[in-house]
This record gives C-alpha cells, structure tokens and sequence, in this order.
C-alpha cells in the first residue's frame, strides 16, 4: 500500500452512565455515527477490530449492525485494547489487504473501583485477601515517589484536574462537565493519599469507533486526509513500577512502558515531543498526566511543576493536553478509553472543537493509554 | 495465628519475609514464584521507606478478605537494602508521622484485629518501635 493509513469515519457515545443502555449498544450506537460521519454503509466495512473489558463479546454486535460476513477480531488488552485495535486495524490496511476497515471499543463497568482477581494477573490470592489489589494504591505510591523525587506538589495536581473539568464543558461527550475550584479538589475526601476523589477517575461506560481507510480510499471518499503516522503498543521493561507490583527492583521505576513506547511513534512518525500541537495522555488520576508528561518526553522531569502553573497545558497553552477533560472527566470505559483520545485528536485537527478548540489550526496530535500490567499505547496523527 | 499463605513468612520468633533469589541473575523479587528459576530467599527485617499513601476506602471483596469494618491503613514500599522494594502495609504509626526514608522494622498483624481466629499478614513499623 502506498500513503498513510487516514481516519475517514470518527463516532462516539457519550462517556459516563448510561442506564437501561447496554455496553455493547454504546458501541453500536459509535458505530452508527462513525459510518454516517464517513458517509459509508456498514456493508462496506471490510473487517473490524474490537475491544471491551467487562461488556461482553464486540463481534456479536453484526448481529446489531448486520450480517455482512465481515471479518471481526476480538481484542483484549487491558487498557491498551483500544490502541491494540487500532494498531491492527492500520496493520491490516497497511498490509495491503484492505482498504477500509474499522476500530471499536465499548465498555459498561460496576460502580466503584475496579476489583481485579489477582489469578488474573499471575499473583498469589493472599496478595488480593490482604487489600494490596488495588489500582489506586499503586497509583498513590508511585506519584508520592515522583513528588518526592522531583519536587511536584500538591496544588500541581488539584491544577490538573481543574483544567480537566474546565475543558470537559465544552466536549459533549465527557461526563463531568461542572466546573471544580481548585480548593474543592484539594479539600476533598481523600481516596488514596496524596488524592482526593476528584483527582482520580471513576470506571464508567461509553463506547467509541473509527473508521480507517488507505490515502487512496479516503481520498475517493472526499474526507480531510487525517493520517495516522504511528501507533504503537507496548509492555512493561525490566526494573519498571508497574501496577499490581509485590516488589520493584532497588533503583527501578525510571523506565516505563509508556517511555518505550512513546519513543517508538515518534521514530515511526519520524517527529519529536516539540513538534506535537495537542495531546492527550492517560490521566486515570491527576499525577498521571503529571508523569506521563514527562515519561512521553514532552518535558523533563520536574518542569511539570511550572507548566502547570503557567498554564503551559491549558487550550490556549504551548501543548494543550486533555482537551476534552481525558479520564478525570469522562471517565474510563477500558474498552473505549483510548480510542476516545483518537476521536478527540480528529475533533481537533478537523478544528470542529466548538469552545475546546486549539487555536492555531492544529496539524500534529498525540494519544497516550497506560494501564496494568504495564502496558502502554500511543498514536500519532498528522492532518 | 495463622499465615495468610504457605511460604510467605520464615518460621522464626522473628518472621522474616521469604523472597525468591534468582540462580542465574541474582536478583531478588518477592513473593517466591514457583518453579526452579528462583530459590527461597529470606528477606532483611529492616529496610527504609520508599513510597507510602493511605488506604482509605474498603477493597472490594472478593478478593479482599478482611472483616466488613474498615478503618484506613497506610500502604506503602519499602526498600530493603541490596535485596528488593516490598509492598507492604505499615503499622504502630500516626499517619502524620509517615515520610519517605524512615527506618522500618517488619512486624506481623492480625488481617482482622478483632476476630478470635485471624489471618497473620505482615508490615512494618517504626524500627525500634517494640523497644
């Protein structure tokens, strides 16, 4: 195949809950405004990608959408399902095989956190009976290390989710779209210490489809050529801190996941860090998008400090990040999550961002998932 | 009392935890994975704090399996010297007390500390806290 792989098709159902809507639904309802939004019938699909964590089996959805034969492969990833079904989906294209194809991902999640069996995870049952498997845990001690490491405070990241809720009210699809005063996040009930339960998302619902095409067929289909110029999936690197770790090596938690995969879509898309104009980066809590700044390359160690309160980060910064308020407040559907930062990077280099538009006309734009074991994807588009 | 799990803990008045050592590596983890790669290696009692945060909702049970009651535990990692950074629960300190570099010493604690027949899990407290 010659050219890119381009985004011709974006849909999503709205992030948060939904009840009486099933998961799989939401992701239907996605798939319907994505192939409106291509100006293509389901029966030109040529094959599908899927990924949900807990909403049941994503190709049963033909049954929805129509029994076409269509190829549909099942993906699950963990948080990375939505970056390894667009991976594969572009690998397919690119191979040459297809010409058009789609990503989805859904998801429909209990209230409360996320309470994973540690038999899942390759870890002894005593490590879930003692109160150890628990995300947000991990979350809170590794944000305490690098807060002690590299001199980030605590207003840092009660700025962080202030931005968040701030620009989810221009976004229709996030869930929480009040904004929260800086000192209602810093004052409020405390989950895991540093945290407050405005600082960390909450599991959700909500589902998410794209639509990819060649250059040449997206070009037959008149859209605004939105390549995709990386995508890249990851997991974890000797010594690293990852979630659901008994122990780390003395000296381990500086390389990650996300730093190697990071690295590699830059180098697929033959780019660096400074030439990126939005991103956005797995914010599950506050310090996420505090260290993910750093762990994508985006700045060093530390600076995140100063951005923040510069406001380096904000719409109208020199690298927006989580224009539509990332996980803080939309929520995280696993299944849906990160191909919600795919959707929102095309929003924006399209410039259709209503009151979260980047200025600037947007050309470049990154996403970043995270999430346990230690996996990681990335995506690089271009317009 | 009973330990939560069979080779986690040596069976000394002083329990120390039961890491794995690799044979060709050196490297120390914990727990000791099964298999032949690692061999049991019991871990120092002392180390110093890493990271910590406060545990301050119920987990989830299953697999959570201590009492209905819930009373907030601080958790945090702890950095045995020349061995590995364990995850463990702290204890016999006031939250505020609690800071990265600390002198920990491993002690044992009941999972449920007003049941009659608990589970022992382990944690660590301020090295020197018995004496």
């Amino acid at each position: 195949m010659s050219g890119d792989v381009c985004i011709v098709g974006i849909g999503i159902h709205p992030f948060g809950r939904t009840d009486g809507v099933s998961g799989l639904d939401q992701g239907v309802n996605a798939v319907r405004h994505a192939l409106g939004d291509a100006g293509i019938e389901w029966g030109d699909v040529q094959f599908a990608y899927g990924g949900s964590d807990s909403a049941g089996n994503p190709d049963t959805m033909v049954e929805r959408l129509g029994l076409t034969g269509v190829q549909f492969i099942n993906v699950r990833n963990g948080c990375a399902a939505g970056g390894s079904s667009l991976f594969s989906t572009q690998m397919a294209i690119k191979s040459g095989e297809f010409e058009i194809g789609m990503a989805v991902g859904f998801d429909k999640h209990p209230r409360g956190a996320f309470n994973a069996l540690p038999s899942e995870y390759n870890l002894p049952d005593w490590y879930g009976e003692a109160g150890y498997m628990i995300t947000t845990q991990f979350f809170a001690n590794k944000i305490t290390r690098y807060m002690h490491e590299h001199g980030i405070s605590r207003t840092t990241l009660g700025r962080v989710a202030e931005k968040a809720f701030r620009n989810a009210v221009h976004a229709p699809h996030a869930w929480r779209r009040e904004p929260v005063s800086l000192e209602d996040i810093l004052n409020g009930a405390m989950v895991s210490d540093p945290y407050s339960k405005y600082m960390f998302c909450s599991p959700a619902e909500g589902g998410v489809a794209l639509i990819l095409a060649s250059e040449k067929k997206a070009r037959e289909l008149g859209k605004p050529l939105i390549r995709l110029k990386a995508a890249a999936m990851r997991t974890r690197p000797p010594a690293s801190f990852e979630v659901f770790a008994p122990c780390i090596d003395i000296g381990g938690g500086k390389a990650t996941a996300t730093r190697i995969a990071s690295a590699d879509a830059f180098r697929m898309a033959g780019i660096g860090p400074e030439d990126i104009a939005v991103a956005q980066l797995q914010d599950t809590e506050a310090g996420a998008e505090v260290m993910h700044m750093a762990e994508n390359g985006f700045c060093a160690d530390g600076e995140q400090e100063a951005w923040l309160a510069e406001g380096r980060t904000e719409i109208g910064g020199a690298l927006p990040v989580n224009t539509d308020g990332g996980c803080l407040a939309c929520g995280e559907p696993i299944g849906a999550s990160g191909l919600r930062q795919v959707y929102e990077n095309v929003v924006q280099l399209r410039g259709d961002g209503g009151g979260r538009q980047v200025p600037g006309n947007p050309k470049t734009a990154y996403t970043h998932v995270y999430g346990a074991p230690g996996v990681s994807a990335v995506t690089i588009l271009e317009r | 009392m009973r330990d939560i799990a069979e080779g986690l803990f040596t069976d000394e008045v002083s329990p120390r935890l039961i890491g794995g050592r690799d044979r060709e590596s050196g490297r120390i983890v914990f727990p000791c994975p099964p298999g032949d790669r690692f061999e049991a290696w019991p871990l120092s009692r002392e180390g110093t704090l890493w990271s910590f945060t406060i545990q301050r909702y119920r987990p989830k049970t299953p697999p959570y399996a201590g009492p209905d009651a819930f009373r907030p535990w601080p958790v945090g990692y702890v950095e045995l010297p020349g061995e590995t950074i364990v995850e463990a629960r702290l204890t016999n300190v006031d939250f505020d007390a609690i800071h990265i570099g600390m002198p920990l010493e491993l002690t044992m604690i009941a999972l449920d500390p007003n049941a009659d027949e608990s589970v022992r899990i382990h944690a660590f407290q301020p090295k020197g806290f018995a004496a």
